[in-house]
């Protein structure tokens, strides 16, 4: 077993440890709150969710720079995983709200600003991962994917921003931005960071797996591009003067 | 305690979504490997 397997081994058991570690500590240690009681526990992963996908969607902004910048097809790869990991996370983030906004709301769903934002976030990379498959020549496909994934960066910081500026039905922040008197209990806050953190380890290893998809790619691609250069050379070295008979055309069969 | 079946669907949902997704990368990989295999035995490597 190669040293990399192992690491990546150890990194796997740590993320399953760390997420039974943060499972543990949102039934059994948060305290629960005042009004919502047990409904709120939602929160710990929905937030997570959401910090962890807006991670995602950075590093799909900076392989975007990077691809640009070094034409390294690693650069595209790892943004593409980091695309299709984070519109992953923003989709348990959009199903996870309605879940809790159900009891609380008594609806589903609200065109708030904040719901609102996320969903497009969540259209801008369904639409980033379609982009992929529109586009045939591979370094087009890169630069396009490069350019859109740092292009739709910028609704990251407006989906968090959305709470701030505007006031909703969206709970306001409880963390940085928090109105004075408001918060969260000290409990509460080690246990939604005990849960990012772990939600990133399972991102890290999500990702990893979905970038080697994209390395079997890669030198699939390249292979199938060899066979076909060697399947068209012997046609192209035939001599030119056949393909014209007094007739016309006849083609290089 | 009161909406506990929503909370439970809520962690359900969370780890649904993470095992399918896992899912369909190792469908995906497998058969991306199966058609490497095949291009490196037409080229020998």
């Amino acid at each position: 077993m190669s040293p990399n397997r192992i690491l990546w081994l150890v990194v796997k058991l740590i993320a399953a440890l760390w997420m039974a570690a943060a499972g543990y500590a949102i039934f059994f240690v948060a305290p629960d709150e005042s009004t919502m009681h047990a409904i709120q526990r939602i929160f710990y992963i929905h937030v997570s969710s959401a910090w962890t996908a807006g991670v995602a969607f950075f590093l799909v902004a900076v392989g975007g720079v990077l691809y640009l910048i070094k034409r390294d097809p690693r650069y595209d790869w790892a943004g593409l995983s980091a695309a299709e990991t984070g519109f992953v996370f923003t989709t348990v983030v959009l199903v996870t709200g309605p879940i809790w906004a159900k009891p609380i709301w008594g609806i589903w769903w609200t065109w708030d600003p904040r719901l609102t934002s996320t969903f497009v976030l969540w259209l801008m990379y369904a639409a980033y991962l379609l982009l992929g498959t529109l586009v045939d020549d591979k370094q087009r496909r890169s630069v396009l994917r490069s350019v859109y994934g740092i292009f739709a960066f910028i609704n990251v910081p407006l989906v968090f921003m959305t709470i701030r500026w505007w006031r909703g039905q969206h709970p306001s922040p409880v963390i940085a931005g928090a109105q004075p008197g408001s918060g969260l209990d000290p409990t509460m806050k080690a246990v939604l960071f005990l849960t990012w953190g772990a939600t990133l380890c399972l991102f890290a290893v999500l990702m990893r797996s979905r970038y080697r998809l994209e390395v079997i790619r890669g030198e699939t691609e390249e292979l199938r591009q060899l066979a076909e250069d060697s399947a068209v050379a012997p046609a192209s070295n035939r001599p030119f003067v056949s393909a014209v008979t007094p007739t016309g055309f006849a083609g290089r069969g | 305690m009161k909406n506990f079946n929503s909370l439970l669907a809520a962690y359900m949902v969370f780890w649904a979504i993470v095992f399918i997704f896992q899912f369909t990368i190792a469908r995906r990989q497998a058969r991306a490997e199966a058609e490497l295999e095949k291009l490196r035995q037409q080229f020998g490597k």
